[in-house]
């Protein structure tokens, strides 16, 4: 989660769910962002269809059951209300049948959005990943949704300062101060773009190594 | 849709009724089903003929669709979901998540996605009637 956009939540919540999935823990990834999903195109997914059956089985991608409204858009858009947000997500959790997972990796959209309060106030087991970047006017509302997600109380794992292109410590001193924990940071990766869609190639980049440190630090911190 | 467990949980509520209403014998009961939850209803009559039992044994059960209506924020039209010409692979996919009809279906009047959807969903009990 990230209260801004474009920070590389959607990416890092993907390889995350890979990175899992390879070493063989039970991962679902759920793509909460129903007006904009982009989480099929990094898994070259968007023309799977889940089987229906009491409910809806998940596909199968690298191992990882994979649930996303794209499925059921064929590339169109998707303008919703808040309301409606509230209401797909509550379809979508009631309907989809994950079976038995270790984790399940929610990628959110943007902002601090209807969606994030619903997941406050629906998904009381979740625990959240804050993204930023470098940048100070990524983190003028990544504080405010730190601070707000400690007054209500909600766990945060802690903090990823994703496309670093210098060696400053500034976000890691900002996230200490507000007495979060610095995750980690991930470099910009040139080379990104042309791996989305192509999993074997995603997996061997500079990118998916920094996220696989941060994954075991997380694991390790949760076992 | 369990058409199954749908039918056990009509017969529970109907029975918590008559029980809480002091009915010797219930005569007929009104059960709504919203016209996007997909529910066989030959198969949750056939259910709940087969569950229903002491003081439902006698019992009459009608079951009601409730029409699902597109009213556009844009212009106000009305319309109906049923009179909606659409793939039949689109109509399950709207039964299923009924928000996704604003990536397929426009307003008639305007063109406008920005519409909303009334009515349609759950499954409920209209009414009870017995003797006490
Ligand atoms: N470390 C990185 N190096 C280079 N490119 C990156 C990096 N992280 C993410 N990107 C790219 O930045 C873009 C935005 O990433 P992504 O879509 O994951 O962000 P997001 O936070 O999910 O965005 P949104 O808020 O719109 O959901 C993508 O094109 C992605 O490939
Ligand atoms: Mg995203
Ligand atoms: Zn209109």
């Amino acid at each position: 989660m990230s209260g801004k956009g474009g920070v590389g939540k959607s990416l890092i919540a993907t390889t995350m769910a890979l990175l899992l999935a390879r070493d063989k823990f039970r991962v679902g990834l759920f793509d909460v962002d129903f007006t904009s999903p982009t989480t099929h195109v990094v898994l070259n997914a968007g023309g799977l269809k889940p089987i229906e059956e009491k409910g809806i089985v998940p596909p199968e991608v690298y191992g990882l059951k994979y649930m996303s409204l794209a499925f059921y858009l064929g590339g169109r858009a998707l303008p919703l209300r808040g309301q409606e947000l509230t209401n797909i997500l509550l379809e979508t959790l009631a309907y989809t049948i994950w079976g038995k997972l270790d984790a399940l990796i929610v990628d959110m959209p943007p902002g601090i959005s209807d969606l994030m309060l619903d997941m406050l106030k629906y998904v009381r087991r979740a625990e959240y990943l804050i993204v930023t970047t470098p940048s100070k006017m990524a983190f003028e509302t990544v504080r405010k949704l730190i601070m707000l997600l400690k007054d209500l109380g909600a766990p945060v794992l802690g903090v990823i300062e994703n496309m670093r292109f210098s060696d400053t410590e500034h976000i890691k001193r900002e996230v200490e101060t507000l007495g979060e924990r610095y995750l980690g940071g991930i470099g910009y990766d040139m080379r990104l773009e042309e791996s989305l869609g192509r999993l074997d190639n995603l997996l061997n980049t500079r990118f998916a190594a920094e996220v696989g440190a941060i994954l075991r630090k997380i694991v390790y911190l949760k076992t | 849709m369990h058409e199954w467990a749908l039918a056990e949980a009509i017969i529970s509520a109907v029975s918590d009724v008559a029980e809480r209403e002091k009915l010797r014998e219930v005569n007929s009961v009104v059960v709504v089903i919203g016209e996007l939850q997909q529910v066989d209803r030959n198969i949750l009559r056939f259910a709940i003929e087969q569950l229903k039992q002491g003081k439902l044994a006698g019992a009459k059960f009608i079951i009601r669709t409730e029409r699902a209506v597109f009213t556009c924020r844009a212009c106000g039209y009305k319309w109906p979901f049923r009179g909606t010409n659409l793939p039949e692979e689109v109509r399950e996919i709207i039964h299923f998540i009924p928000e996704t009809s604003h990536a397929y279906v426009r307003c008639p009047a305007c063109g406008s996605p920005d519409f909303d959807l009334s009515g349609g969903r759950g499954v409920w009990i209209a009414s009870v009637r017995g003797e006490g």
